[in-house]
Protein backbone atom coordinates (compact mmCIF):
# COMPACT_ATOMS: atom_id res chain seq x y z
CA UNK A 1 0.00 0.00 0.00
CA UNK A 2 1.33 3.36 -0.19
CA UNK A 3 1.46 6.16 2.41
CA UNK A 4 -1.93 7.56 0.83
CA UNK A 5 -3.49 4.77 0.82
CA UNK A 6 -2.29 3.79 4.31
CA UNK A 7 -3.47 7.47 5.45
CA UNK A 8 -6.75 6.82 3.81
CA UNK A 9 -7.49 3.60 6.14
CA UNK A 10 -6.44 5.52 9.60
CA UNK A 11 -8.92 7.89 8.94
CA UNK A 12 -11.56 5.34 8.14
CA UNK A 13 -11.07 3.20 11.12
CA UNK A 14 -10.64 6.71 12.72
CA UNK A 15 -13.73 7.60 11.75
CA UNK A 16 -15.47 4.23 12.62
CA UNK A 17 -13.71 3.84 16.09
CA UNK A 18 -15.40 7.67 16.92
CA UNK A 19 -18.29 6.36 16.14
CA UNK A 20 -18.26 3.26 17.88
CA UNK A 21 -17.71 5.67 20.96
CA UNK A 22 -20.18 8.15 20.55
CA UNK A 23 -22.79 4.73 20.23
CA UNK A 24 -21.00 2.63 23.38
CA UNK A 25 -20.26 5.55 25.80
CA UNK A 26 -23.54 5.52 27.00
CA UNK A 27 -24.36 2.10 27.32
CA UNK A 28 -21.46 1.19 29.29
CA UNK A 29 -22.54 2.20 32.77
CA UNK A 30 -25.89 -0.04 32.05
CA UNK A 31 -23.58 -3.15 31.93
CA UNK A 32 -20.92 -1.97 34.48
CA UNK A 33 -22.53 -0.42 37.49
CA UNK A 34 -25.08 -3.01 38.04
CA UNK A 35 -22.34 -5.10 38.81
CA UNK A 36 -20.51 -2.31 41.25
CA UNK A 37 -19.98 -2.62 44.63
CA UNK A 38 -20.20 1.61 44.93
CA UNK A 39 -21.88 2.22 41.68
CA UNK A 40 -21.13 6.35 40.84
CA UNK A 41 -22.52 7.82 38.00
CA UNK A 42 -19.05 7.79 35.98
CA UNK A 43 -18.27 4.76 34.20
CA UNK A 44 -15.89 1.96 35.40
CA UNK A 45 -14.97 -0.97 35.94
CA UNK A 46 -17.02 -2.68 39.18
CA UNK A 47 -15.42 -4.51 42.00
CA UNK A 48 -17.67 -6.93 41.06
CA UNK A 49 -20.77 -8.20 43.55
CA UNK A 50 -24.55 -9.01 42.97
CA UNK A 51 -25.61 -6.90 45.89
CA UNK A 52 -27.42 -4.99 43.95
CA UNK A 53 -29.58 -7.12 43.08
CA UNK A 54 -30.46 -7.66 46.42
CA UNK A 55 -31.35 -4.27 47.04
CA UNK A 56 -33.67 -4.72 44.37
CA UNK A 57 -36.01 -7.70 45.17
CA UNK A 58 -36.28 -5.95 48.73
CA UNK A 59 -37.71 -3.14 47.42
CA UNK A 60 -41.24 -2.83 47.71
CA UNK A 61 -42.30 -1.42 44.18
CA UNK A 62 -39.57 -2.95 41.86
CA UNK A 63 -40.42 -6.37 41.29
CA UNK A 64 -44.03 -5.58 41.28
CA UNK A 65 -43.57 -2.87 38.88
CA UNK A 66 -42.10 -5.81 36.25
CA UNK A 67 -45.03 -7.60 36.83
CA UNK A 68 -47.33 -4.67 35.88
CA UNK A 69 -45.16 -4.38 33.02
CA UNK A 70 -45.69 -7.66 31.93
CA UNK A 71 -49.25 -7.74 32.56
CA UNK A 72 -49.84 -4.47 30.50
CA UNK A 73 -47.86 -6.10 27.84
CA UNK A 74 -49.35 -9.69 27.91
CA UNK A 75 -52.92 -7.80 27.83
CA UNK A 76 -52.54 -5.02 24.85
CA UNK A 77 -50.53 -8.20 23.09
CA UNK A 78 -53.65 -10.47 23.08
CA UNK A 79 -56.42 -7.93 22.55
CA UNK A 80 -54.28 -6.49 19.58
CA UNK A 81 -53.13 -9.81 18.21
CA UNK A 82 -56.35 -11.06 18.76
CA UNK A 83 -58.52 -8.73 17.42
CA UNK A 84 -56.09 -7.56 14.82
CA UNK A 85 -55.28 -10.86 13.10
CA UNK A 86 -59.41 -11.47 12.90
CA UNK A 87 -59.41 -8.21 11.05
CA UNK A 88 -56.59 -8.71 8.37
CA UNK A 89 -57.69 -11.51 7.57
CA UNK A 90 -61.19 -10.12 6.81
CA UNK A 91 -59.84 -7.47 5.08
CA UNK A 92 -57.50 -8.99 3.13
CA UNK A 93 -59.86 -11.97 2.03
CA UNK A 94 -63.34 -10.22 1.42
CA UNK A 95 -63.96 -7.48 -0.42
CA UNK A 96 -66.33 -5.39 2.30
CA UNK A 97 -67.40 -2.22 0.70
CA UNK A 98 -65.07 0.12 1.50
CA UNK A 99 -62.24 -1.21 2.60
CA UNK A 100 -59.70 0.02 0.41
CA UNK A 101 -60.78 4.06 1.69
CA UNK A 102 -60.94 2.38 5.31
CA UNK A 103 -57.17 0.90 4.78
CA UNK A 104 -55.92 4.16 3.79
CA UNK A 105 -57.74 6.00 6.46
CA UNK A 106 -56.16 3.14 9.47
CA UNK A 107 -53.19 3.80 8.13
CA UNK A 108 -53.09 8.07 8.15
CA UNK A 109 -54.75 7.56 11.12
CA UNK A 110 -51.86 5.34 13.25
CA UNK A 111 -49.73 7.84 12.25
CA UNK A 112 -51.31 11.33 13.17
CA UNK A 113 -52.95 10.65 16.53
CA UNK A 114 -49.77 9.39 18.38
CA UNK A 115 -50.03 9.37 22.28
CA UNK A 116 -48.05 12.67 22.56
CA UNK A 117 -50.43 14.71 20.16
CA UNK A 118 -53.51 13.44 21.32
CA UNK A 119 -52.17 13.03 24.90
CA UNK A 120 -54.81 15.45 26.30
CA UNK A 121 -58.50 14.20 24.62
CA UNK A 122 -57.08 10.33 26.02
CA UNK A 123 -56.73 11.88 29.09
CA UNK A 124 -59.98 13.81 29.33
CA UNK A 125 -61.79 10.21 28.35
CA UNK A 126 -60.14 7.99 30.59
CA UNK A 127 -61.42 10.42 33.18
CA UNK A 128 -64.80 10.34 31.99
CA UNK A 129 -65.21 6.68 31.42
CA UNK A 130 -63.26 6.46 35.05
CA UNK A 131 -60.73 4.69 34.47
CA UNK A 132 -58.16 6.92 35.45
CA UNK A 133 -55.85 4.81 37.48
CA UNK A 134 -57.01 1.57 35.98
CA UNK A 135 -54.69 -0.60 34.17
CA UNK A 136 -57.50 -1.30 31.59
CA UNK A 137 -57.90 1.94 30.52
CA UNK A 138 -53.86 1.87 29.91
CA UNK A 139 -54.89 -1.53 27.89
CA UNK A 140 -57.35 -0.13 25.69
CA UNK A 141 -55.84 2.84 25.01
CA UNK A 142 -52.32 1.19 23.60
CA UNK A 143 -54.50 -1.11 22.13
CA UNK A 144 -56.23 1.40 20.03
CA UNK A 145 -53.38 2.92 19.21
CA UNK A 146 -51.01 -0.16 18.06
CA UNK A 147 -54.10 -1.92 16.13
CA UNK A 148 -53.96 0.20 12.90
CA UNK A 149 -50.44 -1.01 12.69
CA UNK A 150 -50.81 -4.17 13.70
CA UNK A 151 -53.64 -4.82 11.20
CA UNK A 152 -51.24 -3.91 8.64
CA UNK A 153 -48.70 -5.91 9.71
CA UNK A 154 -50.75 -9.59 9.40
CA UNK A 155 -53.03 -7.85 6.15
CA UNK A 156 -49.51 -7.98 4.83
CA UNK A 157 -48.47 -11.26 5.85
CA UNK A 158 -51.95 -12.72 5.00
CA UNK A 159 -51.78 -10.86 1.16
CA UNK A 160 -48.90 -13.22 0.55
CA UNK A 161 -50.31 -16.34 1.94
CA UNK A 162 -52.00 -18.56 -1.04
CA UNK A 163 -55.52 -18.97 -1.16
CA UNK A 164 -55.09 -22.52 -2.27
CA UNK A 165 -55.16 -23.93 1.18
CA UNK A 166 -58.21 -22.64 1.80
CA UNK A 167 -59.61 -23.44 -1.50
CA UNK A 168 -58.77 -27.34 -1.25
CA UNK A 169 -59.74 -27.34 2.83
CA UNK A 170 -63.07 -26.54 1.75
CA UNK A 171 -63.49 -28.88 -1.06
CA UNK A 172 -62.97 -31.00 1.48
CA UNK A 173 -65.84 -29.92 3.35
CA UNK A 174 -64.30 -28.26 6.14
CA UNK A 175 -66.30 -25.12 7.37
CA UNK A 176 -64.97 -21.40 7.57
CA UNK A 177 -64.02 -21.15 11.13
CA UNK A 178 -62.60 -24.93 10.86
CA UNK A 179 -60.44 -23.46 7.88
CA UNK A 180 -59.03 -20.20 10.07
CA UNK A 181 -58.31 -22.45 13.02
CA UNK A 182 -56.24 -25.31 11.39
CA UNK A 183 -55.48 -23.91 7.75
CA UNK A 184 -55.52 -20.23 8.20
CA UNK A 185 -53.65 -19.56 11.50
CA UNK A 186 -50.79 -22.00 11.45
CA UNK A 187 -49.44 -20.66 7.84
CA UNK A 188 -49.78 -16.97 8.88
CA UNK A 189 -48.13 -18.31 12.64
CA UNK A 190 -44.62 -15.91 11.68
CA UNK A 191 -47.17 -12.67 10.60
CA UNK A 192 -48.64 -13.34 14.00
CA UNK A 193 -45.49 -13.31 15.87
CA UNK A 194 -44.17 -10.40 14.72
CA UNK A 195 -46.70 -8.46 15.68
CA UNK A 196 -46.96 -9.84 19.17
CA UNK A 197 -43.20 -9.35 19.54
CA UNK A 198 -43.96 -5.83 18.24
CA UNK A 199 -46.85 -4.91 20.60
CA UNK A 200 -44.51 -6.21 23.37
CA UNK A 201 -41.67 -4.48 22.68
CA UNK A 202 -43.74 -1.08 21.98
CA UNK A 203 -45.68 -1.70 25.51
CA UNK A 204 -42.47 -2.66 27.55
CA UNK A 205 -40.98 0.60 26.62
CA UNK A 206 -43.99 3.07 26.51
CA UNK A 207 -43.80 5.94 29.48
CA UNK A 208 -45.79 8.58 28.52
CA UNK A 209 -49.58 6.43 28.55
CA UNK A 210 -49.18 5.08 32.02
CA UNK A 211 -47.52 7.99 33.27
CA UNK A 212 -50.73 10.37 32.59
CA UNK A 213 -53.15 7.68 33.33
CA UNK A 214 -52.13 6.04 36.49
CA UNK A 215 -51.55 7.52 39.74
CA UNK A 216 -50.48 4.86 42.07
CA UNK A 217 -47.03 3.58 42.36
CA UNK A 218 -48.32 -0.24 43.16
CA UNK A 219 -50.13 -0.15 39.85
CA UNK A 220 -47.36 1.37 37.59
CA UNK A 221 -45.10 -0.61 34.87
CA UNK A 222 -41.52 -0.30 35.37
CA UNK A 223 -41.15 2.98 32.74
CA UNK A 224 -42.72 4.69 35.45
CA UNK A 225 -41.11 3.69 38.43
CA UNK A 226 -37.55 3.91 37.24
CA UNK A 227 -38.38 7.37 36.28
CA UNK A 228 -39.98 7.97 39.71
CA UNK A 229 -36.38 6.50 41.42
CA UNK A 230 -33.79 8.79 39.72
CA UNK A 231 -36.30 12.08 39.98
CA UNK A 232 -37.73 11.70 43.49
CA UNK A 233 -35.74 14.13 45.67
CA UNK A 234 -32.72 13.04 48.06
CA UNK A 235 -29.54 11.22 46.73
CA UNK A 236 -30.63 8.37 43.68
CA UNK A 237 -30.19 5.36 45.04
CA UNK A 238 -27.53 4.27 41.95
CA UNK A 239 -27.36 0.46 42.79
CA UNK A 240 -31.06 0.33 43.04
CA UNK A 241 -31.18 2.17 39.79
CA UNK A 242 -28.67 0.23 37.69
CA UNK A 243 -29.70 -2.83 38.35
CA UNK A 244 -33.38 -2.33 37.41
CA UNK A 245 -32.86 -0.84 34.78
CA UNK A 246 -30.55 -3.56 33.67
CA UNK A 247 -33.30 -6.28 34.53
CA UNK A 248 -35.88 -4.22 33.00
CA UNK A 249 -33.91 -3.69 29.95
CA UNK A 250 -33.03 -7.84 28.93
CA UNK A 251 -36.24 -8.54 27.56
CA UNK A 252 -36.33 -6.13 24.82
CA UNK A 253 -32.54 -7.02 24.20
CA UNK A 254 -33.56 -10.82 24.01
CA UNK A 255 -36.70 -10.19 21.82
CA UNK A 256 -34.60 -8.03 19.64
CA UNK A 257 -32.13 -10.93 19.42
CA UNK A 258 -34.76 -13.69 19.09
CA UNK A 259 -36.32 -11.50 15.96
CA UNK A 260 -33.19 -10.88 14.62
CA UNK A 261 -31.64 -14.31 14.45
CA UNK A 262 -35.10 -16.29 13.23
CA UNK A 263 -36.15 -13.44 10.88
CA UNK A 264 -33.40 -10.98 10.46
CA UNK A 265 -33.75 -7.45 11.38
CA UNK A 266 -34.40 -6.41 7.79
CA UNK A 267 -36.89 -4.01 6.33
CA UNK A 268 -39.41 -6.73 5.89
CA UNK A 269 -41.48 -7.95 8.29
CA UNK A 270 -41.97 -3.97 9.68
CA UNK A 271 -41.15 -3.96 13.54
CA UNK A 272 -40.36 -0.86 14.93
CA UNK A 273 -40.90 0.55 18.57
CA UNK B 1 -47.15 5.24 20.40
CA UNK B 2 -48.55 3.93 16.74
CA UNK B 3 -46.62 4.56 13.99
CA UNK B 4 -47.22 3.46 10.76
CA UNK B 5 -44.43 0.83 10.15
CA UNK B 6 -44.78 0.26 6.53
CA UNK B 7 -41.41 0.29 4.74
CA UNK B 8 -41.07 2.01 1.72
CA UNK B 9 -41.09 -1.35 -0.05
CA UNK B 10 -44.67 -2.14 1.27
CA UNK B 11 -47.31 -2.29 -1.29
CA UNK B 12 -49.77 0.10 -0.63
CA UNK B 13 -53.10 -0.57 0.70
CA UNK B 14 -55.65 -1.14 -1.78
CA UNK B 15 -53.40 -0.87 -4.44
CA UNK B 16 -52.15 -5.09 -4.12
CA UNK B 17 -53.07 -7.08 -6.97
CA UNK B 18 -56.34 -9.13 -6.43
CA UNK B 19 -55.34 -12.80 -7.20
CA UNK B 20 -58.60 -14.02 -7.35
CA UNK B 21 -60.56 -11.46 -9.06
CA UNK B 22 -59.93 -12.28 -13.14
CA UNK B 23 -60.15 -15.76 -12.42
CA UNK B 24 -63.51 -15.98 -10.82
CA UNK B 25 -65.03 -12.23 -11.79
CA UNK B 26 -68.79 -13.73 -11.31
CA UNK B 27 -68.87 -14.09 -7.81
CA UNK B 28 -68.76 -11.11 -5.10
CA UNK B 29 -66.82 -13.07 -2.97
CA UNK B 30 -64.52 -14.79 -5.23
CA UNK B 31 -61.61 -13.61 -2.95
CA UNK B 32 -63.07 -15.16 -0.32
CA UNK B 33 -61.31 -18.55 0.24
CA UNK B 34 -62.46 -19.83 3.26
CA UNK B 35 -65.99 -18.88 2.56
CA UNK B 36 -66.16 -16.39 5.29
CA UNK B 37 -69.10 -14.42 3.53
CA UNK B 38 -69.06 -10.65 4.26
CA UNK B 39 -71.72 -11.00 7.41
CA UNK B 40 -68.79 -13.15 9.49
CA UNK B 41 -66.17 -10.92 7.73
CA UNK B 42 -67.94 -7.80 9.14
CA UNK B 43 -68.11 -9.12 12.80
CA UNK B 44 -64.60 -10.06 12.64
CA UNK B 45 -63.64 -6.42 11.13
CA UNK B 46 -65.93 -4.50 14.08
CA UNK B 47 -64.29 -5.31 16.98
CA UNK B 48 -60.79 -4.05 16.19
CA UNK B 49 -62.87 -0.96 14.43
CA UNK B 50 -64.80 -0.24 17.85
CA UNK B 51 -61.27 0.01 19.60
CA UNK B 52 -60.06 2.13 17.36
CA UNK B 53 -63.10 4.54 17.28
CA UNK B 54 -63.21 4.81 20.78
CA UNK B 55 -59.48 5.36 21.84
CA UNK B 56 -57.78 6.40 18.92
CA UNK B 57 -60.79 8.59 16.56
CA UNK B 58 -62.77 9.76 19.02
CA UNK B 59 -60.01 11.35 21.28
CA UNK B 60 -58.49 13.35 17.94
CA UNK B 61 -62.21 14.93 16.69
CA UNK B 62 -63.00 15.31 20.17
CA UNK B 63 -60.06 17.63 20.55
CA UNK B 64 -61.63 20.37 18.14
CA UNK B 65 -64.42 20.87 20.32
CA UNK B 66 -62.22 20.94 23.47
CA UNK B 67 -60.22 23.54 22.08
CA UNK B 68 -63.07 25.78 21.75
CA UNK B 69 -63.78 25.22 25.22
CA UNK B 70 -62.34 26.60 28.88
CA UNK B 71 -62.55 22.82 29.99
CA UNK B 72 -60.61 22.52 33.47
CA UNK B 73 -60.14 19.32 35.55
CA UNK B 74 -61.43 21.24 39.14
CA UNK B 75 -63.30 24.26 39.74
CA UNK B 76 -66.28 26.31 38.57
CA UNK B 77 -64.95 25.35 34.52
CA UNK B 78 -64.89 21.68 35.04
CA UNK B 79 -68.61 21.48 36.20
CA UNK B 80 -69.63 23.74 33.42
CA UNK B 81 -67.19 24.43 30.54
CA UNK B 82 -68.04 27.15 28.29
CA UNK B 83 -67.52 27.42 24.86
CA UNK B 84 -64.81 30.12 24.63
CA UNK B 85 -65.00 30.29 20.80
CA UNK B 86 -61.00 30.56 19.18
CA UNK B 87 -59.92 32.30 22.15
CA UNK B 88 -57.19 29.40 23.00
CA UNK B 89 -56.30 29.66 19.28
CA UNK B 90 -55.46 33.61 19.66
CA UNK B 91 -54.33 33.17 23.17
CA UNK B 92 -51.61 30.49 21.82
CA UNK B 93 -50.50 32.19 19.21
CA UNK B 94 -49.98 35.27 21.30
CA UNK B 95 -48.34 33.14 24.11
CA UNK B 96 -44.52 33.58 24.21
CA UNK B 97 -44.26 29.79 25.85
CA UNK B 98 -45.84 28.42 23.12
CA UNK B 99 -44.20 29.93 20.25
CA UNK B 100 -40.55 29.30 21.87
CA UNK B 101 -41.60 25.63 22.86
CA UNK B 102 -42.51 26.19 18.90
CA UNK B 103 -39.55 27.30 17.79
CA UNK B 104 -37.66 24.56 20.31
CA UNK B 105 -39.15 21.87 18.43
CA UNK B 106 -38.11 22.89 14.66
CA UNK B 107 -34.65 23.27 16.34
CA UNK B 108 -35.03 19.73 17.83
CA UNK B 109 -36.51 18.03 14.39
CA UNK B 110 -34.41 19.56 12.16
CA UNK B 111 -30.89 18.96 14.36
CA UNK B 112 -31.58 15.65 15.82
CA UNK B 113 -33.59 14.44 13.24
CA UNK B 114 -32.90 15.70 9.70
CA UNK B 115 -29.04 16.41 10.38
CA UNK B 116 -28.31 14.01 12.99
CA UNK B 117 -29.85 10.80 12.38
CA UNK B 118 -30.39 10.98 9.00
CA UNK B 119 -26.82 12.18 8.19
CA UNK B 120 -24.92 9.38 11.04
CA UNK B 121 -27.53 6.92 9.66
CA UNK B 122 -26.34 7.14 6.18
CA UNK B 123 -22.12 7.80 7.28
CA UNK B 124 -22.38 4.61 9.50
CA UNK B 125 -24.23 2.42 6.05
CA UNK B 126 -21.76 3.71 3.47
CA UNK B 127 -18.42 3.21 5.96
CA UNK B 128 -20.17 -0.15 6.81
CA UNK B 129 -19.78 -1.16 3.06
CA UNK B 130 -15.78 -1.69 3.20
CA UNK B 131 -15.54 -2.75 6.89
CA UNK B 132 -14.77 -6.37 8.02
CA UNK B 133 -17.60 -8.08 8.96
CA UNK B 134 -17.16 -8.05 12.75
CA UNK B 135 -16.71 -4.27 12.58
CA UNK B 136 -19.79 -4.29 10.76
CA UNK B 137 -21.74 -6.24 13.03
CA UNK B 138 -20.66 -4.28 16.25
CA UNK B 139 -21.43 -0.77 15.21
CA UNK B 140 -24.94 -2.27 14.01
CA UNK B 141 -25.32 -3.48 17.13
CA UNK B 142 -24.90 -0.60 19.19
CA UNK B 143 -26.81 1.59 16.71
CA UNK B 144 -29.90 -1.19 17.12
CA UNK B 145 -29.54 -1.58 21.58
CA UNK B 146 -29.92 2.67 21.51
CA UNK B 147 -32.74 2.00 19.14
CA UNK B 148 -34.41 -0.81 21.25
CA UNK B 149 -33.52 -0.05 25.17
CA UNK B 150 -36.53 1.48 26.85
CA UNK B 151 -36.79 5.63 27.07
CA UNK B 152 -36.30 5.43 30.48
CA UNK B 153 -33.26 3.40 30.75
CA UNK B 154 -31.78 5.63 27.92
CA UNK B 155 -32.56 8.76 29.83
CA UNK B 156 -30.89 7.91 33.00
CA UNK B 157 -28.25 6.60 30.75
CA UNK B 158 -27.86 10.28 29.59
CA UNK B 159 -28.25 12.01 32.70
CA UNK B 160 -25.67 10.08 34.10
CA UNK B 161 -22.99 10.63 31.17
CA UNK B 162 -23.64 14.08 31.04
CA UNK B 163 -23.29 15.01 35.18
CA UNK B 164 -21.85 17.64 36.35
CA UNK B 165 -19.88 16.02 39.17
CA UNK B 166 -19.67 12.90 37.89
CA UNK B 167 -20.48 12.12 34.23
CA UNK B 168 -18.39 10.47 32.05
CA UNK B 169 -18.47 13.21 29.41
CA UNK B 170 -16.64 15.54 31.85
CA UNK B 171 -14.02 13.28 32.80
CA UNK B 172 -13.31 12.56 29.31
CA UNK B 173 -13.07 15.82 27.89
CA UNK B 174 -11.39 17.58 31.32
CA UNK B 175 -14.00 19.69 31.45
CA UNK B 176 -14.57 19.27 35.55
CA UNK B 177 -18.27 21.28 36.64
CA UNK B 178 -19.53 21.37 33.10
CA UNK B 179 -23.46 21.20 33.85
CA UNK B 180 -24.23 20.18 30.17
CA UNK B 181 -28.20 19.98 31.13
CA UNK B 182 -28.20 23.30 32.35
CA UNK B 183 -25.65 24.81 29.95
CA UNK B 184 -26.42 23.33 26.54
CA UNK B 185 -30.13 21.98 27.80
CA UNK B 186 -31.52 21.66 23.54
CA UNK B 187 -27.83 20.93 22.45
CA UNK B 188 -28.26 17.87 24.92
CA UNK B 189 -31.16 16.36 23.92
CA UNK B 190 -30.58 16.80 19.71
CA UNK B 191 -27.45 14.79 20.55
CA UNK B 192 -29.40 12.23 22.91
CA UNK B 193 -32.27 11.73 19.99
CA UNK B 194 -29.33 11.82 17.33
CA UNK B 195 -27.93 8.65 19.51
CA UNK B 196 -31.48 7.09 19.91
CA UNK B 197 -32.80 6.96 16.77
CA UNK B 198 -30.37 6.65 14.38
CA UNK B 199 -31.41 2.81 13.53
CA UNK B 200 -34.03 3.40 11.29
CA UNK B 201 -32.49 5.64 9.25
CA UNK B 202 -29.31 2.93 8.80
CA UNK B 203 -31.89 0.19 8.45
CA UNK B 204 -33.34 2.30 5.44
CA UNK B 205 -30.38 3.36 3.66
CA UNK B 206 -28.99 0.12 4.04
CA UNK B 207 -32.14 -1.12 2.16
CA UNK B 208 -31.99 1.63 -0.34
CA UNK B 209 -28.39 1.42 -1.51
CA UNK B 210 -29.00 -3.03 -1.55
CA UNK B 211 -31.34 -1.27 -4.61
CA UNK B 212 -28.17 0.46 -6.06
CA UNK B 213 -26.73 -1.04 -9.29
CA UNK B 214 -23.36 -2.18 -8.45
CA UNK B 215 -22.22 -2.17 -12.01
CA UNK B 216 -23.65 1.72 -12.11
CA UNK B 217 -21.08 1.72 -8.73
CA UNK B 218 -17.96 0.25 -10.77
CA UNK B 219 -18.05 2.02 -14.28
CA UNK B 220 -18.12 5.07 -12.41
CA UNK B 221 -15.19 3.83 -10.33
CA UNK B 222 -13.30 3.04 -13.50
CA UNK B 223 -14.16 6.34 -14.74
CA UNK B 224 -12.27 7.56 -12.60
CA UNK B 225 -15.31 9.29 -10.01
CA UNK B 226 -14.11 9.88 -6.47
CA UNK B 227 -16.14 9.33 -3.83
CA UNK B 228 -18.33 12.01 -3.42
CA UNK B 229 -18.80 11.95 -7.34
CA UNK B 230 -19.91 8.76 -7.20
CA UNK B 231 -22.52 9.52 -3.89
CA UNK B 232 -23.51 12.76 -5.86
CA UNK B 233 -24.12 11.13 -9.51
CA UNK B 234 -24.68 7.57 -8.79
CA UNK B 235 -26.10 6.80 -5.46
CA UNK B 236 -28.02 9.83 -4.55
CA UNK B 237 -30.63 9.78 -7.68
CA UNK B 238 -31.47 5.80 -7.11
CA UNK B 239 -31.88 6.24 -3.07
CA UNK B 240 -34.04 9.93 -3.17
CA UNK B 241 -37.04 8.20 -2.97
CA UNK B 242 -36.01 6.55 0.53
CA UNK B 243 -33.97 10.04 1.82
CA UNK B 244 -37.67 11.66 1.49
CA UNK B 245 -39.17 9.06 2.96
CA UNK B 246 -36.91 8.67 5.75
CA UNK B 247 -36.51 12.44 6.16
CA UNK B 248 -40.80 12.58 6.78
CA UNK B 249 -41.06 9.92 9.11
CA UNK B 250 -38.34 10.54 11.56
CA UNK B 251 -39.41 14.59 11.46
CA UNK B 252 -43.25 12.90 12.53
CA UNK B 253 -41.57 11.06 15.34
CA UNK B 254 -39.26 13.55 16.58
CA UNK B 255 -42.09 15.73 16.53
CA UNK B 256 -43.77 13.57 18.69
CA UNK B 257 -41.30 12.27 21.03
CA UNK B 258 -41.53 12.65 24.85
CA UNK B 259 -38.06 11.70 25.49
CA UNK B 260 -36.72 15.15 26.39
CA UNK B 261 -39.58 15.23 29.54
CA UNK B 262 -37.37 12.08 30.99
CA UNK B 263 -34.05 14.00 30.62
CA UNK B 264 -34.92 17.63 31.39
CA UNK B 265 -37.94 18.23 31.97
CA UNK B 266 -37.99 20.57 29.48
CA UNK B 267 -35.74 23.02 31.59
CA UNK B 268 -34.27 25.35 32.43
CA UNK B 269 -36.91 27.61 32.05
CA UNK B 270 -38.65 25.89 28.81
CA UNK B 271 -34.97 25.92 27.25
CA UNK B 272 -35.87 22.49 26.64
CA UNK B 273 -38.97 22.76 26.36
CA UNK B 274 -40.46 20.86 23.30
CA UNK B 275 -43.87 20.80 22.07
CA UNK B 276 -45.08 17.58 23.50
CA UNK B 277 -43.36 18.72 26.94
CA UNK B 278 -45.14 22.00 26.64
CA UNK B 279 -48.68 20.01 26.18
CA UNK B 280 -47.98 17.84 29.33
CA UNK B 281 -46.71 20.72 31.64
CA UNK B 282 -49.93 23.37 30.65
CA UNK B 283 -52.30 20.49 29.89
CA UNK B 284 -51.93 17.54 32.31
CA UNK B 285 -49.52 19.58 35.03
CA UNK B 286 -51.77 23.04 35.49
CA UNK B 287 -54.89 21.35 34.22
CA UNK B 288 -55.48 23.70 31.61
CA UNK B 289 -57.22 21.48 29.33
CA UNK B 290 -59.13 23.47 26.76
CA UNK B 291 -55.80 25.13 25.89
CA UNK B 292 -53.92 22.13 25.72
CA UNK B 293 -56.38 20.92 23.71
CA UNK B 294 -55.96 23.66 21.35
CA UNK B 295 -52.17 23.21 21.22
CA UNK B 296 -52.78 18.99 20.72
CA UNK B 297 -54.81 20.17 17.51
CA UNK B 298 -52.63 21.89 16.17
CA UNK B 299 -49.74 19.05 16.71
CA UNK B 300 -52.52 16.95 15.03
CA UNK B 301 -52.59 19.04 12.49
CA UNK B 302 -48.80 19.28 11.62
CA UNK B 303 -49.00 15.35 11.78
CA UNK B 304 -51.52 15.35 8.82
CA UNK B 305 -49.48 17.26 6.98
CA UNK B 306 -46.08 15.18 7.54
CA UNK B 307 -48.14 11.99 7.07
CA UNK B 308 -49.99 13.22 3.84
CA UNK B 309 -46.90 13.96 2.74
CA UNK B 310 -45.39 10.66 3.58
CA UNK B 311 -48.47 8.69 2.20
CA UNK B 312 -47.98 10.77 -1.23
CA UNK B 313 -44.67 9.99 -1.97
CA UNK B 314 -45.51 6.26 -1.71
CA UNK B 315 -47.96 6.52 -3.88
CA UNK B 316 -45.55 8.76 -6.44
CA UNK B 317 -42.92 6.19 -6.20
CA UNK B 318 -44.99 3.14 -7.61
CA UNK B 319 -44.53 2.40 -11.33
Amino acid sequence: MTPAQWLRRLGFYLVIVLIAAFLALPVLWLVFAPFDRTPTLATSLPAWTLHNFATLADNPYALRSLGNSVLLAVGTMVLVTVLGALAAYALSRVRIPGRDGLLYALLLLSSIVTGTAAMVPIFLLIYQLNLIDSQLGVVLVLSGGLLPAAIFIMKDFMDTTPRSYEESARVFGAGPLQILRDVVVPVVRPGIATCAVWTVVNVWGNFLTPFILLRSPEKSPAAVVLYTFYTEGGQPNLGLISAFSLLYSVPVVAMYLFVNRRYGFRFHGGIKR
Amino acid sequence: MAQATSPPTDREPGREPEPGRGRASAAAGADDAAGLGRVRASAFVVPALGLVGVFLVFPAIWTLYLGLTNFRLTGVAAAHPKVVGLDNYTNALGDPGFLNSLWLTLLYVLGSAVVGQSVLGFVVVWLMREAPRAVRTTVETLVMLAWILPSSVVSFLWIAMLDRDAGTLNALLHTPGTAWLISHPLLSIIVFNTWRGTAFSMLLYSAALDGVPPSQLESARLAGASGWQQLRDVVFPHIRGHLLTNLLLISLWTFNDFAPYLITAGGPNGASETLPVFVYQTAISDGRLGFGSAISLLMLLINLVLAVGYLRLLRERRP
